[in-house]
C-alpha cells in the first residue's frame, strides 16, 4: 500500500493513528482530577509536537542517514518563518502560500550553506553549520531589523492588508485556510473529560503525516541506500568512482526543506516570529530530540520531539506545592525530603532532567528511546520463547 | 591612533579569555582526540569558585558592641567576619578584599578534582566511540552542570569585584605621548592579560621543558606507539584533561570581576572558542593562542564605531565570517597539522 510495506506500513500507520487521535490519546485524565495536569492535549502544545516532530524527521535525514551532525538547523526554520510571516503580510493569509515559501526560502538558504559547509566533515562541517547559523542570528537581530523586526520580530498588525484577502478596517487579521481559522476548536466534553479539536492541529497533523510519510521514501529509496553508505564509508565510496557531494547536498537540502516547513507551520500556527528561534541552543535542541528518539530511525525522531516538548511543557510546570500534594500522605519529615529531593529536578530544573537522560541516552542507549523499546520488547518476547521453544525471538533486528 | 590602541587593547582582553579557554580544548583534543563541549561549563564553575570562595572568606559572626547604642540605648550588634577575628581587622578586611586573587587557589584542587572525575567517569568511555557521540554526551554534561549552578545560586549574574586596589583605570595615554584620558584602560583587564600570558607560558614551558611533557607531546604525535614503549599514557592522559579543566577554570576565576558570573557563560563562551580552536588547527596549541587574541582583536575592532556605520552588524559576525573564510581557503586551520580529523 502507498509503495511502502511490512513493517514501515505499520510504522505509519502508527504514527497516523497517533497523529489523528492526539487530541484524545494526549487527555487521558478528567479535567477535575489531580492528574489533569499531566494532560498534554491542548492546542498550543499538540501544534507544537508536530511541527517539532517534523523538524526532527527532516534534520534526521541529514544526519540520522550521512552522519553530518548540523549545529546551524534552526537558521533554516528561521529564515522559512520569515518567509512565511512575509507572505501572510503582503500576499495572503491563507497559510498555503506562506508555507510553500518557507520551503523553497529555506531551500534556497540551504542550498548556499550546504554548497560550503558540505566541502568539510566532521567537526569541520559542524562548526561550519553552527558559524552560519550563528551568523544568521546576528543578522536577522540586528543588521536586517527592515526585514526581520529585530529583536522584537515580526507578526501581523492591525495596519497589514493583504492582498487577496480583504479584512475590514483596524481589524488583525488570523491566519486561516480556505476560511478556516486555524485557531477555530470544538470542544468534545464527555464525562469528566474535555477534549479540544483544533483546526491548526490537524493542519499540521496532516502536513506532519506526509512528511513522515516522504521519510519513509527517502529512507528506503535508493537515494536513502546511497546516504548510509556515505555514513558507513565515504572514502570507500569514493574511492568506487562516485561522487557523494551531491548526495549528501540534496540530502542537506531536503533536510533544510523540512526545516523550512516547520518554521511555517510554526508562523501559521501563532502569527510571530522572533529571532531566537535560529539561536544555536534551539539547533541544539533538535539534535537533543534526534538522538533521544533514536538517530536513523523512522519513529526515533518524532518520539523525542514529543517527549522533549512534553517535559519542557508538563514537568516544568510541576512545583513545590504540586509536589507537597503529591507526597502529603507521608510523615512530615519524609515529605519534606523528598521534595527536597524531586524540586530541583522538575518546575524551572527541567532542564537538569533532560540533561541527564540525555547523557544516559547517548552512554547507554546509543539507539535511542526506540533502542530502548526495541530492548524491552527483546526481553518480554524470550521469556515467552523460553515458555515455547523457538530461538527466532533472539535475532537482532538492525534499529530501523 | 589613539583609537587603534584602544581596539587592540580591548581585543587583546577578549582574546586572552578566548585563548585561555581554546588553550584547555584543544590540550584535550590533541592529547585524549575528546571533543569536549564541556569545556565552557569548566569555565563556567571556574568562576563560581570565585563566587563560592569570597562568600566563604566574608563568612561572618554577630558580636555586641558595647560602644555604641541603637536608638532604644541597647547595644547594637554588628557582623564580624571571621576574617577579622583570625587576621585581625586590617589584614582581615584586605583577605576579603583580594577573595578574587585569592580563589585560584580554591579553585585549582576544586578543579583537578572535577577533571579527575569527568575524565575517569565519562571522557574515558568515549575515546573509541566517534566525535558525535563525544560532543553530544559533554553537551548534555554542559547542560547538567549549568542546571546544577543555576539551582544552587539562581539565574541571576552574582557581582563579584576586583580587589580594591584594581578598580581604578591606567591611563596609557600618558605613556605613550598622548594627551591624558584619551586611552583609559581598567587595571583589572590589565591583570587579566598578564595573568593570560603567564598561564599560556606556563602551560607552554610544561609541555617544553619536562619529561611528563615530552611524553605528552609524544602521545600527541603517536599514540599508540607511546603506549608500547610501556608508558602508562592514559595515566597521563587522565593528568592532562585536569590540567586543562585547571586552566579553563583559574581562567573562570579571573574573569569573574569583568562579567558577573552566570550560569550560562560557559555556553557563552563555548562556541567562540570552539570557532577559535577550528580557526588555529584543532590541536594546535600555539594555534589556539593565535586565533585567539586575532579573533579577539578583529571582534574589538569591528565594534568600532566608523565600522559599524561602514557595515552594520559587522561587529557580530566577524568571527563567523573569518572561520568561514579561513576553514574553506585553509581546511585544517592557521595552524593545524596535516591528517588532524580529516576525513
Amino acid at each position: 500500500m502507498l509503495g511502502i510495506k511490512g513493517k514501515d506500513l505499520s510504522v505509519f500507520i502508527l504514527v497516523a493513528a497517533l497523529a489523528l487521535l492526539a487530541p484524545f490519546l494526549l487527555n487521558p485524565f478528567p479535567v477535575d482530577s489531580a492528574m489533569a495536569q499531566f494532560n498534554a492535549g491542548y492546542p498550543d502544545l499538540m501544534q507544537r509536537f508536530v511541527i517539532f516532530g517534523i523538524f526532527a524527521i527532516g534534520f534526521n535525514i541529514l544526519f540520522g542517514l550521512t552522519g553530518y551532525l548540523s549545529f546551524g538547523h534552526a537558521a533554516f526554520l528561521g529564515v522559512g518563518s520569515y518567509a512565511a510571516i512575509w507572505m501572510m503580510k503582503l500576499v495572503s493569509l491563507n497559510i498555503i502560500p506562506g508555507i510553500i515559501m518557507a520551503i523553497v526560502f529555506a531551500g534556497l538558504f540551504s542550498v548556499l550553506v550546504g554548497y560550503i559547509s558540505l566541502r568539510r566533515s566532521g567537526i569541520y562541517f559542524s562548526i561550519l553549520t553552527l558559524a552560519f547559523a550563528q551568523m544568521s542570528y546576528a543578522l536577522a537581530y540586528s543588521v536586517l531589523t527592515p526585514l526581520t523586526g529585530g529583536e522584537t520580530g515580526l507578526q501581523i498588525k492591525p495596519g497589514d492588508n493583504p492582498l487577496l484577502s480583504n479584512i475590514p478596517e483596524g481589524e488583525i487579521g488570523r491566519a486561516s485556510l480556505f476560511g478556516l481559522e486555524m485557531s477555530d476548536s470544538s470542544i468534545i466534553r464527555l464525562g469528566g473529560w474535555e477534549f479540544t479539536m483544533n483546526v491548526g492541529y490537524y493542519v499540521c497533523a496532516v502536513v506532519m503525516v506526509l512528511a513522515f510519510y516522504m521519510a519513509i521514501r527517502i529512507f528506503r529509496s535508493p537515494f536513502g541506500m546511497m546516504l548510509r553508505a556515505v555514513k558507513s564509508n565515504q572514502q570507500r565510496m569514493n574511492y568506487t568512482g562516485l561522487n557523494s557531494k551531491p548526495y549528501t547536498l540534496a540530502a542537506f537540502v531536503i533536510s533544510g526543506m523540512y526545516a523550512g516547513l516547520a518554521g511555517g507551520l510554526m508562523v501559521a500556527m501563532d502569527t510571530q516570529v522572533g529571532p531566537e528561534r535560529m539561536f544555536w541552543t534551539a539547533s541544539g535542541e533538535v539534535v537533543l530530540m534526534t538522538i533521544l528518539g533514536g538517530a536513523g530511525t523512522l519513529i526515533g525522531p518524532v518520539l523525542g520531539a514529543g517527549f522533549i516538548k512534553y517535559m519542557e511543557n508538563i514537568v516544568s510546570k510541576i512545583n513545590s506545592t504540586v509536589l507537597h500534594e503529591w507526597f502529603a500522605f507521608l510523615p512530615d519529615g519524609m515529605e519534606d525530603f523528598l521534595v527536597t529531593i524531586f524540586y530541583p529536578f522538575v518546575g524551572k530544573g527541567w532542564h537538569l532532567t533532560l540533561g541527564l537522560m540525555f547523557m544516559a541516552v547517548v552512554i547507554f542507549l546509543p539507539g535511542g528511546l526506540v533502542q530502548g523499546g526495541q530492548k524491552l520488547a527483546a526481553m518480554f518476547r524470550r521469556k515467552k520463547a523460553d515458555d515455547t521453544d523457538g530461538d527466532t525471538a533472539n535475532q537482532k533486528t538492525p534499529a530501523e | 591612533m589613539d583609537q587603534i590602541i584602544v581596539q587592540v587593547l580591548n581585543g587583546l582582553d577578549k582574546g586572552s579569555a578566548y585563548a585561555l579557554i581554546a588553550l584547555g580544548l584543544t590540550l584535550i583534543f590533541g592529547t585524549l582526540g575528546v571533543v569536549n563541549f564541556a569545556h565552557g561549563a569548566l569555565f563556567m564553575l571556574g568562576a563560581f569558585c570565585a563566587v563560592v570562595f569570597s562568600r566563604i572568606l566574608s563568612l561572618s559572626h554577630e558580636v555586641v558592641d558595647e560602644t555604641r547604642t541603637d536608638f532604644l540605648g541597647n547595644p547594637m550588634k554588628i557582623d564580624v567576619p571571621y576574617m577579622h577575628d583570625i587576621f585581625g581587622p586590617e589584614l582581615g578586611a584586605s583577605i576579603i578584599d583580594w577573595a578574587v586573587p585569592l580563589s585560584i587557589l580554591f579553585s585549582i584542587p576544586v578543579m583537578i578534582g572535577v577533571g579527575f572525575a569527568m575524565e575517569r567517569g565519562l571522557i574515558k568511555h568515549f575515546y573509541k566511540r566517534p566525535h558525535a557521540d563525544q560532543i553530544l554526551v559533554t553537551f548534555g554534561l554542559a547542560i547538567v552542570l549549568q542546571e546544577i549552578v543555576k539551582a544552587f545560586f539562581g539565574a541571576n549574574p552574582i557581582q563579584t569585584p576586583a580587589p580594591e586596589a584594581f578598580t581604578g583605570s591606567f591611563d596609557f595615554g600618558v605613556l605613550l605621548g598622548f594627551d591624558p584620558l584619551t586611552i583609559m584602560y581598567p587595571y583589572w583587564r590589565l591583570v587579566y592579560f598578564g595573568f593570560a600570558a603567564l598561564i599560556i607560558g606556563a602551560v607552554f614551558a610544561f609541555l617544553q621543558f619536562t619529561t611528563f611533557g615530552m611524553v605528552v607531546r609524544a602521545g600527541m604525535a603517536d599514540r599508540e606507539t607511546v603506549g608500547l614503549l610501556g608508558i602508562d599514557i592514559d595515566r597521563r592522559f587522565t593528568l592532562m584533561f585536569a590540567i586543562a579543566a585547571c586552566v579553563a577554570g583559574v581562567a573562570g576565576v579571573m574573569y569573574a570581576p569583568i562579567v558577573a558570573p552566570n550560569y550560562h557563560m560557559g555556553m557563552d563562551f563555548l562556541v567562540l572558542s570552539f570557532v577559535v580552536v577550528v580557526v588555529g588547527g584543532m590541536g594546535s596549541l600555539p594555534g589556539a593562542v593565535f586565533a585567539g587574541f586575532l579573533l579577539g582583536v578583529l571582534e574589538s575592532f569591528a565594534s568600532m564605531p566608523a565600522i559599524v556605520e561602514l557595515l552594520p552588524g559587522i561587529n557580530q559576525i566577524i568571527i563567523y565570517l573569518v572561520a568561514i573564510i579561513i576553514l574553506l581557503t585553509r581546511p585544517r586551520g592557521l595552524m593545524g597539522r596535516k591528517g588532524v580529523m580529516e576525513e
